[in-house]
């Protein structure tokens, strides 16, 4: 019999729009060789809703909604960069109790997102428990959202000039004493994962990425610190009252999976760190007082005056129509989010709405480098690569 | 870093790149600096690559539209450098036409955000091995963030029964979206008010 030239043929696959893998409604094209990947092509933009063309129609308290709905998992880090652009245009300090609540949720949403990845990263890779452990205490959080704000997910809770209500002193006790129980969780969690054998497998030395690399295809955040840069604008550029904060920040060694597992690990204790500070601050004599600027022509005024002032009326009544007169000029302010530096590019032009509001996301930027991390590496890395790399859909497609 | 120290740096980039680097502003903290269009990626290397500079991550490419202007885009790219804890917005101006060189040999991970500045603004960048819209449909017309591109779009979709598939039809709105102008009235609009239009210039 003669020996036939085989016939090696290629494979192209799609993965997504629907798997449950992709982290929301992602088509990677993946062409395979085997079981080894040659090429990724992500498709992304199915849930593009043209947020920014939106806000650019919006005034800039209407715009603030929109924030919670790009990056969902972590809804308050989002809506801080942009009070932050908009704070900096205007030339405005917030008080510092709206600073320290302010902290206080952004960790908060640190825990949330680093809850929710690391925990259906393990999914991804074949561990059911941990996504249950987790998201027990994921509805504890929400349910702080909800109580401070009114609802659990989109709260629309931060303005310009500090934050929409102050907390009830209740509040704020049940979150202290969340914070020491929910270190058990993540101890449990830890010992769950972090010496699994077949988490191991799975996700160490799979998608290296060098520093060098790290910083030209402009990654931020985990991105980076697992590949051992100590980067953190917290830290660097710090903005609100991080500079008072004590915590420290964790950096990997190697820049693959199982470093960037170690260190959303890490944040999560960080962040229980600086809610705990954030809470003494707040119970501190000098945490206490307003927690929006006194500025009328900014942050509408307390329901009780607007009884008996007729001039307090008349602001409550211009800011909710008209807005707030954002004064010209381009600003950007970025913020480290939980996946990353999510920034806001604002250009005003003086009047009440933004002209043009570019949010930069640090999912987009992560998951352009699909293509890049994942040659060479087979089928089954490819949802463990995705799953460390933190995507969101609402905020990559915007 | 401080304003004193931005400005110095801003000089010393403009300095360094004469008919590349026209000029330099620091507001809000933040360092500009104006370059041609055509020179980018010589500016782009030289900010990379400059021991003084090392803006080694790149945050961000956009583009914002003043329909008004001759050249009606500001092409916007923002850099990080890590050493100098230091970040610098780049602005070159570009039309429709204007063939900006893509930056993707020097930083790959210009990559998207040159595809998405194509797909929102319609800002032409050479050079870029895969120019596909990115973030709009399959088959999408037009550039969404153009300030000239109605808000509502033009085609609206919806899955038709009969024929089992999803149609594209032109947008229909029972109501206009709802524009208010807030700066006419007080204070002084260029233009005849809603009902004064019989009204006849001033005498």
């Amino acid at each position: 019999m003669n020996e036939q030239p085989q016939n090696l043929r290629n494979f192209t696959i799609n993965f997504g729009p629907q798997h449950p893998a992709a982290h929301g409604v992602l088509r990677l094209v993946l062409e395979l060789d085997g079981e080894v990947v040659e090429r990724v092509d992500p498709h992304i933009g199915l849930l593009h809703r043209g947020t920014e063309k939106l806000i650019e129609q919006k005034t800039y308290l209407q715009a603030i909604p929109y924030f919670d709905r790009l990056d969902y998992v972590a809804p308050m880090n989002q809506e801080h960069a942009f009070c932050l652009a908009a704070e900096k245009l205007l030339g405005i300090e917030v008080p510092r109790r709206g600073q320290l609540i302010r902290v206080l949720y952004c960790e908060i949403g640190r825990i949330l997102s680093h809850l929710l990845n690391v925990t259906t990263q393990a999914m991804d890779v074949g561990a059911l428990t941990p996504p249950l452990w987790g998201f027990e205490e994921r509805e504890k959080l929400m349910v702080f959202y909800e109580r401070a704000s009114g609802s659990r997910m989109h709260a629309a809770y931060f303005r310009i000039g500090g934050v929409h209500q102050d907390l009830p002193q209740k509040l704020v006790d049940d979150i202290e004493a969340w914070c020491d129980p929910f270190l058990k969780v993540v101890d449990d969690l830890d010992r769950l994962l972090t010496a699994n054998r077949i988490f191991k497998q799975r996700n160490v030395d799979i998608g290296v990425v060098p520093l060098k690399e790290a910083w030209e295809w402009g990654f931020s955040g985990v991105m980076v610190r697992g590949s051992g840069a100590a980067w953190d604008l917290r830290k660097s550029q710090p903005y609100e009252c991080y500079a008072e904060m004590d915590f420290d920040i964790p950096i990997g060694k190697n820049g693959d999976c199982y470093d960037r597992y170690l260190i959303r690990m890490e944040e999560m204790r960080q962040a229980v760190r600086i809610m705990k500070q954030c809470i003494q601050k707040l119970n501190a004599p000098d945490g206490k007082g307003p927690v929006v600027v006194a500025d009328n022509k900014v942050a509408p005024p307390r329901r009780g005056e607007m009884k008996r002032s007729m001039e307090a009326l008349i602001h409550h009544f211009k800011l909710y129509t008209e807005g707030v007169h954002v004064p010209a000029g381009e600003v950007y302010a970025a913020v480290e989010a939980p996946k990353g530096e999510f920034g806001v590019y604002l250009v005003a032009d003086g009047t009440n709405k933004p002209y043009k509001c570019k949010i930069r996301a640090p999912g987009f930027a992560h998951l352009q480098a699909m293509d890049h991390i994942c040659r060479g590496h087979l089928l089954a890395d490819v949802s463990a690569i995705l799953g460390s790399l933190d995507i969101v859909f609402g905020e990559v497609d915007r | 870093m401080d304003d004193a120290k931005l400005d110095a740096l801003g000089q010393t980039i403009v300095s360094a790149l004469p008919g590349a680097a026209t000029g330099h502003s620091v507001a809000f903290n933040q360092l500009t600096v104006d370059v041609e269009a055509s020179k980018i990626v010589e500016v782009v290397k030289y900010l990379r690559d400059d021991p003084n500079c090392r803006f080694v991550n790149i945050t961000d490419i956009t583009a914002v539209d003043y329909p008004d202007r001759e050249k009606r885009f500001d092409v916007i790219y923002h850099f990080l450098s890590p050493t100098l804890n230091a970040r610098i917005r780049l602005k070159a101006q570009a039309d429709e036409t204007t063939q900006v060189p893509s930056l993707i040999d020097v930083f790959p991970g210009a990559d998207w955000f040159e595809r998405e500045a194509y797909d929102l603004y319609g800002v032409f960048f050479v050079g870029h091995p895969d120019m596909r819209r990115i973030l709009t449909d399959y088959g999408f017309e037009g550039h969404p963030l153009r300030k000239d591109f109605p808000l509502t779009g033009f085609v609206e979709v919806r899955y038709d029964d009969q024929e089992k598939r999803v149609v594209y039809e032109p947008v229909r709105l029972n109501q206009e979206f709802r524009k208010f102008d807030f700066l006419s009235p007080w204070e002084g609009a260029d233009y005849p008010l809603p009902g004064d239009e019989k009204a006849g210039p001033k005498s």
